[in-house]
């Protein structure tokens, strides 16, 4: 089966631990796009999703720190973080392990993954997850990308491990899906934090819509943190997703700056 | 300057509710199993997030910590904005 589903979209915390803190305009905007994205996946009838989401030493520490690592297992405790703070409840989600698998197997004769059979969902998988499939039923593929402590994995291995990523997914006989979580520009838990880059979001969606692999992988890592911030560093899941798409046509489902929630509310599809 | 030890034990001490209990019940025996300097030791014991921050701590280390050591989101934003002016001058 050719991909059955492909999009990308932001993943703060606070867009369900504290949504009232966001105007009712941006709300209005915000969240009925994200509904529409769960139609979208719904529509998709999928067997597993694949979601590719960025490190917050809520796996891994500079002790060991994998560039990409696929979970393998067949299901993840989340969310790692305190109730009150995302107001999400803690739960199992399912791992579609076997599809994982096959799939790590396959990208591996491409790119070098790490993989693990014990991974933690945080905030990166868990807010999409729960605006997206509430009950949970949705088996997935996590992928941890390191966009946290430097040295990362440079921009083009991003790209090339999206591509790679396509190659095994419709090798498959199952329906399957993608889907980045976070970015873009934000400066968390810094002095910083709240400020949004909103030309550079916008600049980076288009390239990312029209899948313009060079204006994707572009940045120095010193650029990203003077113009994307710190949380910048996540477009990593956004061009993997891009790649695995060439040639698809890409739609915006909301472009919203929200500064309560330190992002643009940014929710994209591909037509695949 | 030791600051992998110094984000190692914030990793810990975020991640592992028996590393936070040994904490809460005799920091400087918890600390001392860190190769940490006593400046570092003390940031640490005391929560001194800013001075944490200028030591090089990553902020998502720093984010979690602040919050269980009792800290309040603006308190620990303005500490660490604090610290950086207060270096800058």
């Amino acid at each position: 089966m050719p991909l059955a589903f492909a999009a990308a979209a932001v993943h703060a915390p606070g867009i369900t631990g504290r949504p009232q803190n966001a105007t009712e305009q941006q709300r209005g905007v915000f969240f009925p796009a994200y509904r529409r994205l769960r139609e979208r996946l719904e529509a998709a009838r999928l067997d597993a999703l694949i979601m590719v989401s960025a490190e917050h030493f809520t796996n891994f520490f500079m002790d060991n720190m994998p560039a990409f690592c696929f979970g393998l297992a067949e299901g993840y405790p989340g969310p790692s973080e305190d109730e009150p703070f995302l107001k999400i409840p803690k739960t199992t989600v399912p791992g579609a392990a076997r599809i994982a698998r096959a799939l790590a197997t396959a990208v591996s004769e491409d790119v070098d993954i790490a993989h693990s059979e014990e991974l933690v969902l945080d905030h990166g998988f868990m807010v999409p997850l729960h605006l997206l499939t509430p009950d949970m039923r949705v088996p997935i593929v996590p992928i941890v990308v390191n966009c946290l402590a430097a040295p990362r994995p440079g921009l083009k291995r991003c790209y090339a491990l999206g591509r790679s990523l396509r190659q095994a997914i419709d090798s498959r006989p199952e329906r399957i899906g993608l889907l980045a979580c976070g970015g873009l520009s934000h400066w968390p838990a810094v002095p910083e934090s709240g400020k949004i880059n909103v030309e550079w979001d916008r600049a980076f969606l288009g390239d990312f819509l029209a899948h313009r692999r060079d204006a994707l992988t572009r940045y120095s890592e010193e650029e990203i943190e003077r113009d994307a911030g710190p949380g910048g560093h996540e477009i990593r899941a956004w061009i993997v997703v891009s790649a695995a798409t060439e040639g698809a046509r890409g739609e915006t489902l909301c472009f919203e700056p929200i500064p309560a929630y330190a992002i643009t509310g940014c929710i994209a599809t591909m037509a695949v | 300057m030791s600051l992998y030890a110094v984000q190692k034990a914030l990793f810990e001490l975020n991640n592992d509710a028996a590393v936070r209990q040994r904490f809460a019940a005799d920091r400087d025996a918890l600390l001392a199993e860190y190769f940490l300097t006593q400046e570092e030791r003390h940031a640490l014991a005391e929560a001194d997030v800013g001075r944490l921050y200028l030591m090089g701590a990553h902020p998502l280390l720093l984010a979690p910590f602040a919050g269980r050591s009792g800290l309040k989101w603006p308190d620990y934003l303005a500490a660490l904005a604090r610290a950086r002016d207060a270096h800058a001058r």
